[in-house]
């Protein structure tokens, strides 16, 4: 059983033809676990025994039967710690399965193992966890992206087929840009956040890891849909989308905004990106220069929206229902404080403090309010772009991955890694990063990212889209 | 607008947030960076311009009132750090 580079469709192809068994394929998982994770520090934990108990009596003629998908610790499983790579988490075991969840389980994945994660998913490096460090693929003195910086590195090593991940403001498609694996945005409301441990509840999606855009958008297929437990989450029909991946970009217009090429960002970074836009040119697509003038007051903008929204989700941590509660209080606020003093890290504390900030009183209409009509101004932009192309490509990050410690000292640096990210989330769109080449330093190859992002709800139109560049590319 | 005044400190403690002095004197000139950061949103022209909560158009999600099935007791309190006779038990609140 060789795990490097095996694909979903692959396994699923074996397991149809019986040349693979669901346990065979997940012992070879766990293998690749053992064998790879002291070095990658993907993997927070893992329940091998109630896996492979799903895998002897999984149904091999679902969609994923038999397909090991791992969980960001930020996603509840039922009977799994749920931690979100806090302290204040620490032994929490989620009492319940997240709607993602539940139709991993109903199309037949198997959900195994928790990956590791900047804390409550603040982040760009997952040096944030208060658990361990992750370390990228491809050089192990770089961070692997963040915050899902655990799913990531899991797939790009070979360590799982897929992985679920969340993203507030890039959290998937960075890490997957910086680990030369695919990372896919759902719209918002695409995908239910049911049992999804909250950050920032207008920004946040749930979304997969995977080696290849076909492979996404199976497992897309899987997660998405209405769910009544989810308001949020739109009743909008689900279609197939493997159904057009191979038909090809000749006659779309696909829009390069101006404002993603941006000084300060790195050459080499720009040069894989133009040199993919030309491969889309010459599978027939035409290449539009779009504006989306709003583009540079996003990282600003986003600051403020999750930051508040962070701090009144982050207030049900109070040591009374669940995880970690500071021993010997004299009375109730202090037993409040000194909990979430000890129990959060530095960034969330940080993240707290200026989301309640911008929302304090007399601060509110200046920021807030402000921020939230900055928003809308964002999202026309792209309603605008959207006219006059199919679809958008860009740069995923400005850099390649970046030295462990190298930007703790900074956040304000560590904010803008994602600044060609963050618009998808406040427009609501939908967005997906693959690999487009590499960049050498230090002796070592680090992939770069190529972002496609569609309209809402235009998920089979972006997978389409990356597939022709995939295919293409020669994978 | 005068320039950001964020007092760490102040509003550490609005949010029951207990901070040691090292981490008020990290937090503080890296917040106030932060938020000089963020008044180029200052620049923007958003006269007239309604506000965007979050980006998907429905309002009033109800759903079917009927009972359903919910945890029990034991499995609501299954990760309280304290609790007995299936309560949550935190420390005294009212005096006297």
């Amino acid at each position: 059983m060789q795990l490097p580079g095996l694909t979903i469709t692959e396994a699923r192809r074996m397991i149809q033809a019986g040349q693979l068994s669901p346990v065979t394929l997940l012992d070879a998982v766990q293998d690749a676990i053992e064998t790879n994770d002291g070095r990658i520090g993907g993997y927070l934990s893992r329940d091998y025994a109630r896996a492979r108990a799903a895998a002897e009596k999984v149904d091999t003629g679902l969609p994923l039967g038999g397909i090991p998908v791992a969980i960001k610790d930020v996603i509840n499983v039922q009977g799994e710690p749920c931690g979100c790579a806090s302290k204040i988490l620490q032994g929490y075991i989620a009492p319940y399965d997240a709607t993602v969840i539940t139709k991993l389980r109903a199309a037949g994945a198997i959900p195994f193992g928790r990956t590791n994660m900047d804390e409550f998913a603040m982040g760009s490096s997952t040096e944030n966890s208060s658990v361990q460090i992750t370390r990228n693929p491809h050089d192990p003195d770089r961070i692997p992206g963040g915050s899902s910086g655990g799913s990531a590195a899991v797939v790009a090593a070979d360590e799982a087929l897929a992985s679920l991940g969340t993203d507030t403001g890039g959290s998937i498609r960075q890490p997957a840009a910086l680990c030369g694996c695919v990372g896919l945005k759902p719209s918002y409301g695409r995908v239910s956040r049911y049992g999804l441990v909250a950050f920032a509840s207008s920004l946040d999606q749930i979304g997969p890891f995977t080696h290849t855009v076909g492979d996404a958008a199976l497992v897309l297929q899987a997660i998405a849909g209405h769910d009544p437990l989810d308001s949020t989450s739109l009743d909008v029909p689900v279609p197939d989308y493997s159904a057009d991946l191979e038909s090809g970009v000749k006659g779309m217009k696909l829009g390069v905004p101006k404002e993603y090429f941006v000084d300060g960002m790195d050459a080499r970074v720009a040069g894989r990106v133009r040199e993919a836009i030309e491969v889309y040119r010459g599978l027939g697509a035409e290449i539009v220069e779009v504006s989306l003038p709003h583009t540079k007051y996003a990282v600003a903008d986003y600051y403020i929206i999750a930051t508040a929204e962070a701090s009144a989700n982050l207030a049900r941590f109070d040591g009374v229902r669940y995880g970690h509660r500071a021993a010997g209080a004299k009375d109730l606020a202090d037993h409040y404080g000194r909990t979430r003093g000890e129990g959060f890290g530095r960034e969330v504390k940080r993240r707290i403090i200026l989301g309640t900030y911008v929302l304090s009183s007399g601060y509110h209409d200046a920021y807030y309010l402000r921020a939230q009509k900055v928003r809308t101004l964002i999202r026309r932009d792209f309603e605008e772009a959207f006219k006059q192309c199919d679809g958008l490509l860009s740069p995923t990050s400005p850099v390649p991955a970046f030295k462990i410690g190298e930007r703790m000292k900074d956040p304000l640096q560590m904010y803008l890694a994602d600044i060609f990210t963050i618009a998808a989330n406040l427009a609501g769109i939908c967005a997906i990063s693959i690999p487009c080449g590499d960049v050498g330093e230090d002796g070592k190859q680090l992939p770069v990212g190529l972002q496609i992002m569609a309209p809402a709800f235009e998920e089979a139109r972006l997978l389409r889209i990356a597939r022709a560049y995939e295919a293409a590319a020669g994978s | 607008m005068s320039p950001p005044q964020l007092d760490v400190r102040y509003v550490a403690d609005l949010v029951r947030l207990r901070l040691t002095e090292a981490e008020i004197a990290e937090f503080q000139p890296q917040l106030e960076q932060v938020l000089s950061y963020i008044e180029q949103l200052k620049e923007v022209n958003v006269e007239g311009i309604e506000p965007t909560a979050h980006a998907s158009a429905v309002y009033n999600v109800f759903r079917a009132d009927v009972p359903h099935d919910t945890f029990t007791r034991e499995q609501a309190t299954a990760n309280a750090p304290h609790a007995g006779s299936g309560l949550f038990l935190v420390p005294k609140v009212v005096e006297g």
